[in-house]
């Protein structure tokens, strides 16, 4: 019993945090400042997950050729950097994982 | 749609962990529908396993989906002339994935108040919910047998890479990437990845100084 009420409540706390700023939206006049910030939202926030995923290999800075999707990484951020598409960039970072792991 | 391939093996191996933890089955199903957020569920299911107290495992997962509070902010003024039930509705279903997935379509279009903004965050948001209900249960049925790591997760990263960097166009972007980058790495061994939500802030506040000093 105590199992649903303790998913519920992290339920309830979840749904609030990502209610919060679209209910929020026209009730307030947030200060210009934080307007500002808001562009760099995207880019910030999944940056900060991709960059641990790939330099840390078990909570470790690994930079040599042992840490595979890395090196993926780096490819897929090349093409994604030249070629602007989606599809390309995905298939060329599995593809590069692949034959890392093979070689 | 390629981000579904990199949920699916997290919502198996989440069905899978749950069970371990010793939460019955239709528990570790509810949860994906009354939760939805991946690695809280997997703190959530994990806390519950090692019996840490309600109100701690409460907190861990708040401080897990703080950075669901920058999303928030951010769509919002897209929302703002919605009715409540879409609002509600697409707070549900507010991901790091469904955001990812939509927000390249939501800047895409001149107006940012024109009035397909919800359609695209439901689209993402409900493609993601289901695939992850479906693999839920996949992870519930098959128990204890672990999927081979194909490395289909490494699609997580790949497609994030791909949304990312094609809107990089400017050094306060770029800049506010490193800066995002490197603190996540530094701080990497916060619990609760409270370290990603600081890293995003300081990704934030690297790139609002750089275009304020640029004017």
């Amino acid at each position: 019993m105590n199992l649903w009420w303790l998913m519920l409540a992290c339920g309830a706390i979840t749904f609030g945090i990502r209610y919060s700023f679209i209910a929020a939206e026209g009730h307030y006049q947030p200060p210009s400042w934080f307007r500002r910030l808001l562009p760099f939202v995207p880019i910030a926030a999944l940056t900060a997950i991709v960059v641990p995923e790939l330099l840390l290999v078990q909570g470790e800075v690994i930079l040599g050729g042992g840490n595979h999707r890395l090196w993926a990484g780096l490819i897929a951020i090349l093409v994604a950097s030249v070629w602007r598409n989606t599809l390309l960039t995905i298939g060329s970072g599995f593809v590069a994982l692949f034959v890392l792991q093979r070689i | 749609m390629p981000l579904l391939v990199g949920v699916g093996p997290f919502g198996v191996i989440y069905g899978v962990v749950a069970l371990q933890s010793g939460i019955p089955p239709l528990a570790a199903m509810a949860m994906s529908s009354i939760v939805f957020a991946g690695s809280a569920q997997f703190l959530l299911a994990q806390l519950v396993g090692a019996g840490a107290p309600l109100l701690l495992t409460a907190g861990a997962v708040g401080l897990v989906n703080l950075r669901h509070a920058l999303y928030s902010a951010s769509v919002a003024p897209m929302l703002a002339r919605l009715p409540r039930r879409w609002k509600v509705l697409l707070a549900y279903l507010l991901t790091d994935e469904a955001y990812a997935a939509a927000i390249p379509h939501l800047l895409r279009r001149t107006d940012a108040r024109s009035p397909d903004a919800h359609w695209i965050l439901f689209g993402s948001g409900f493609g993601l919910w289901a695939g992850w209900q479906v693999s839920t249960l996949v992870g519930v049925l098959i128990g204890t047998q672990l999927p081979s790591n194909l490395g289909l997760d490494f699609a997580l990263p790949l497609t994030f890479i791909a949304i990312v960097v094609p809107m990089i166009d400017s050094r306060a972007l770029l800049a506010a990437a490193l800066a995002a980058g490197a603190v996540a790495v530094a701080l990497a061994a916060m619990p609760y990845k409270v370290g990603l939500f600081i890293a995003a802030l300081a990704g934030l506040v690297v790139g609002a100084a750089l275009t304020r000093k640029a004017k």
